[in-house]
């Protein structure tokens, strides 16, 4: 469970998130929907620590993580998976998803990654800046659920990927949630991809949230008008 | 410029030419792997690199004199353990000045030359008022003195061997270390995406500090191995740093199989044509042939290559 309280994220002098307030349950899926420049990746970016926050508190299943470095906060359970995907090129596949591992890596929780994303394993020993965007997709969201989270982030996971992917990752994400009992917050630009993958849905506008709701009270005309430039 | 020697006098100054490249192969190795480290891995442009291996060799010769006086009986034996000290105390002083200094600049990777030049000079003037001006050489042991003779003509000194073997054996372990070990992982990973990396749980802070004492240590131990071929002024880091640059960048800088290539062919170069040319004209031959390899090969020998790259 995640909940985020006031927060305010701001580069420099320029505040881009003014004041957001959320909470997401255990095994709960949300998707965050919100056209360019609206804060989304921004938010994405204060909850891992990639950003400081400027006031306010995030706590992830009661424990305060708002002044934590980025490591500290995957020690206390989130991952995050980057727009862009960010793997690291120059390691191999296998390397990509031990490598923030603390101490010894179990064989199991690597052969759990592979039997999720079957690709991986048969790439294992290609580096990862020679796979595709959708198996780079797949290799960083390996690579999220190998520090064993409670809190999943996966900032636009469908950007540059190709449709018959795209329904692969939605269902493994609800595949992940099943298993391991995790939130996962979403970020999304795509509205058919966040209606397929997610439990509740809010809509972020200029760093606030201006609708949230489950997904079977969604109307979907009403968020493409709010999404609609 | 082979006229005036027979065919087999050639062959023989080319070997023992060849030879004394490979103990300046060793030493230029051993400096730049510890560079490669820093500058290539971290991006930080380490201008005291030289002075850490001058404090290796300094390390050695207080070693060498602490043992002499005190326990001379043990006098064969220090030169192994003054390696291993001086591969710990040039790692700690590079991790006081990784907290102190390098940490604030990696945003700025020019301003690490300047701090770190000015940390060279400092360091230069330290060893002058602590050691003297006066060029130092700790006792070697008698098992490091002499040559073997292979043929009338042709000598290869046993110091030689030893740095070459001590080069070879660093290199395997610095192979191993960051190709096979957790850390080194973390370290490559590190390297590719600082910000990343702190969201994927490496703690990069300790990374950097952890690889940049290893590589100030690696310096440490080509201080101590160029004691056994030449004596030790508070100068003598920054007359190799130069050389130590080269090899990085002339290898392609995120590779340790080019460091090892490209240090074996400038040593070469430099040793064979110093012989037959002067010392002036070595250089000048050599630089020019690593200026020409930069023009085609701009990422060094060996670059990595992966997809949109």
């Amino acid at each position: 469970m995640i909940s985020v309280n006031n927060l305010q994220v701001a580069y420099g002098q320029s505040v881009v998130i003014p004041d957001i307030t959320f909470e997401t349950p255990k095994a709960e899926i949300l998707g965050i929907v919100g056209r360019n420049g609206m804060g989304k990746t921004t938010l994405f970016r204060a909850l891992i620590g990639m950003l400081p926050s400027k006031s306010g508190t995030i706590t992830v299943d009661g424990k305060d993580i708002t002044t934590m470095p980025s490591y500290r906060r995957v020690a206390n359970g989130v991952a995050y998976v980057p727009q862009g995907r960010m793997i690291f090129p120059y390691l191999t596949v296998y390397e990509n998803l031990i490598s923030g591992v603390k101490g010894k890596v179990s064989p199991d929780a690597v052969s759990e990654i592979y039997s999720l994303f079957p690709v991986l394993q048969e790439m294992r020993k290609r580096r990862g800046g020679n796979l595709s965007g959708g198996q780079q997709q797949q290799l960083a969201i390996g690579r999220a659920l190998m520090t064993n989270p409670s809190v999943l982030l996966l900032d636009e996971p469908t950007e540059g990927i190709q449709p018959s992917i795209i329904k692969d990752i939605s269902r493994s994400l609800r595949e992940i949630r099943d298993m391991r009992k995790l939130t996962i917050i979403v970020s999304e630009q795509l509205l058919s991809f966040v209606l397929d993958t997610c439990d509740a849905l809010a809509v972020i506008d200029k760093g606030h949230l201006i609708r949230r709701a489950r997904r079977e009270d969604v109307d979907a005309e009403e968020i493409k008008t709010m999404l609609s430039v | 410029m082979f006229e005036g020697y027979t065919a087999e006098e050639l062959q023989s100054i080319f070997i023992m030419q060849g030879f004394s490249g490979l103990s300046l192969f060793s030493v230029l190795l051993l400096m730049g792997l510890g560079l490669a480290l820093i500058f290539g891995q971290m991006g930080v442009i380490n201008m005291a690199h030289g002075e850490f291996m001058a404090l290796g060799a300094y390390t050695v010769f207080l070693c060498s004199n602490l043992t002499h006086k005190y326990a001379p009986a043990f006098g064969p034996y220090y030169f192994i353990c003054a390696i291993i000290f001086a591969f710990f105390i040039c790692a700690l002083v590079g991790a006081l000045v990784e907290w102190l200094m390098i940490r604030h600049l990696y945003h700025r990777p020019l301003d690490t030359l300047l701090a770190t030049w000015g940390l060279s000079l400092i360091l230069q003037q330290g060893y002058r008022s602590i050691f003297g001006a006066r060029e130092v050489t700790p006792t070697l042991p008698d098992w490091l003195m002499g040559s073997y003779t292979l043929k009338e003509g042709l000598d290869i000194p046993i110091n030689g061997v030893f740095v070459l073997g001590l080069s070879i054996i660093v290199t395997a372990a610095l192979m191993l270390f960051m190709y096979r070990s957790k850390f080194g992982l973390r370290l490559r990973a590190t390297v590719q995406n600082r910000k990343m990396s702190g969201a994927v749980g490496i703690h990069t802070q300790q990374v950097d500090r952890l690889a940049f004492a290893i590589g100030c240590g690696i310096a440490g131990i080509a201080g101590a191995a160029f004691t056994t071929i030449g004596s030790t002024g508070p100068d003598s880091g920054s007359r190799y740093i130069v050389d130590a640059f080269l090899v990085v960048v002339g290898g392609g800088t995120a590779s340790l199989l080019g460091c090892i290539a490209s240090a074996f062919g400038i040593a070469q170069a430099q040793s064979v044509l110093e012989f037959f040319l002067d010392g002036t004209k070595g250089k000048v031959a050599t630089l020019l042939v690593i200026v020409i390899a930069l023009m085609i090969r701009p990422q060094g020998l060996f670059p990595s290559k992966v997809r949109g790259n």
